[in-house]
């Protein structure tokens, strides 16, 4: 890692709901341009965890250290944290009213005050990147899965984040449509993003993660290289949850 | 009972009374609908708000007005008011927002709860404060699952409008009264005000449903 930029630092971060401690005493580091996923058995915080990262869940106790800042909930106005992190989620909550260029261009027109003629023509360029130019007018009923994805995640970088988070980004398509967001993911890494991502997907993480981190039951496991941690984990855990969907 | 013939030429004879009544109705109805969304959104708004006090307001508010009589409300408008001496027009379509307002706010409150939360985080993981995500996102898609209720919320309040004649507002249902009083021919004046609030009523569910038609276009 040595001189890469940090861009998030999760220090001693806890989470409970009501009686269930989801989060135990989390530590965890991504610096700038890596791809870090998190694999799991669900229920073992992997999604809270990312949750934590933009506050869509607020910790317990610990610290959320965005770009060397560390953000107090209280103080920090997260709105503006927020634009700063962005987020894909497993259902990919396209705004049903609005066309597609319109999901892709509000947060630029409502919140950043663009100029609609800007917002659309920085709108249609990522949707040219997501291979979606055409379906600009479209509604979002009127596309498949992997299309309502490639679109949240154009939606998404329309803010122009520093940090992509997400949370199982495939695990609602059908099979065939897994692919298709996958490699938007993949050319997103290449480009130098720095994403963190909460899959069930074993050849991203093997094919584009440059760290691996295994959690159970609220704790990280094990963190290491995908070769390190598919060829050879060193924990025993590790070992059976692999052995158990490999 | 009135023969047919005689019922279509009173009918056919007695509209330019009727217009007038039809007129005020139709005044009474749009303006305290109007009145009554705004304050449904709002006391919508307080119920599902995080404050305690908010959410009690509202409930009282709620509570009080679905529990009393709409023709006490009414009457307490404007007997009980005379000090501010507010005219009969008011009285009547202020008592009516207040009154559809309580049952709008439930209107709006669970529409607005069945937009799926994951809206709500979409809005907000793009850095849009909350206030901005419900206006954006949440009430154009609340609004839109309200249409059918508040459409048949809008026929209840047009037709409980003539409960305004007991405050003597020329209205419709004041206009059929005075005529079958003056007249001696109630029958007949009771059925032509009766077709009168049937055809309102029709052609207002044609426009709520060509409305519904147009704004499901993305469904």
């Amino acid at each position: 890692m040595g001189d890469k930029a940090e861009m998030i630092r999760v220090e001693k971060l806890n989470k409970s709901f009501g009686d269930l401690h989801v989060l135990k005493d989390i530590d965890l580091e991504v610096n700038e341009s890596d791809v870090v996923v998190l694999i799991g058995a669900s229920g073992s915080g992997k999604s809270t965890l990312l949750r934590c990262m933009n506050f869509l869940e607020i910790k317990n106790s610990g610290n959320v250290i965005i770009e060397g800042e560390t953000i107090d909930p209280k103080n920090n106005d997260l709105n503006k944290v927020r634009q700063r992190v962005g987020m894909v989620f497993q259902h990919f909550n396209l705004f049903p009213h609005k066309s597609v260029l319109d999901n892709v261009i509000e947060a630029p027109l409502t919140v950043k005050k663009m100029k609609r003629a800007d917002a659309e023509k920085e709108g249609k360029e990522l949707l040219a990147k997501v291979g979606l130019a055409d379906k600009a007018n479209v509604y979002p009923n009127k596309l498949s899965g992997g299309q309502k994805q490639r679109v949240a995640i154009a939606r998404s970088l329309a803010m122009k984040p520093d940090i992509m988070l997400f949370d199982e980004p495939t695990s609602a398509l059908d099979p065939e449509l897994v692919g298709e967001v996958l490699s938007t993911m993949k050319s997103l890494a290449k480009e130098g993003m720095t994403m963190v991502v909460v899959t069930h997907e074993m050849g991203f993480a093997r094919e584009v993660g440059d760290w691996v981190v295994y959690m159970h039951d609220g704790k990280i496991v094990e963190k290491g290289h995908p070769n390190d941690i598919f060829n050879d984990p060193k924990e025993q855990r590790t070992q059976d949850f692999l052995s158990s969907i490999l | 009972m009135p023969t047919f013939g005689h019922f279509l030429e009173t009918l056919l004879n007695s509209y330019p009374v009727f217009f007038e009544g039809l007129w005020l109705t139709i005044r009474v109805t749009f303006v305290s609908v109007l009145i009554a969304v705004f304050i449904g959104l709002f006391f919508a708004l307080f119920k599902i708000s995080q404050s305690k006090i908010l959410n009690w307001i509202a409930n009282i508010y709620i509570a009080v007005i679905r529990g009393t009589p709409l023709i006490v409300q009414i009457f307490i408008f404007y007997f009980g008011l005379t000090e501010f001496n507010i005219p009969k027009f008011w009285a009547a379509s202020i008592g009516l927002a207040l009154h559809n307002g309580a049952y709008i706010a439930e209107i709006f409150r669970g529409s607005i709860q069945s937009i799926d939360k994951g809206q709500m985080e979409a809005g907000r993981s793009l850095g849009m404060s909350h206030t901005l995500a419900m206006r954006r996102i949440i009430l154009p898609q609340a609004f839109r699952r309200a249409l059918p209720p508040l459409g048949n919320q809008f026929i209840i309040g047009l037709k409980d409008s003539s409960l305004a004649a007991f405050i003597a507002l020329p209205e419709l249902f004041s206009v059929a009264t005075t005529q079958g009083a003056r007249t001696f021919d109630e029958m007949t004046y009771l059925l032509i005000v009766a077709v009168y609030y049937l055809v309102l009523v029709l052609i207002f569910t044609l426009l709520v449903n060509l409305l519904e038609k147009r704004l499901s276009a993305s469904d």
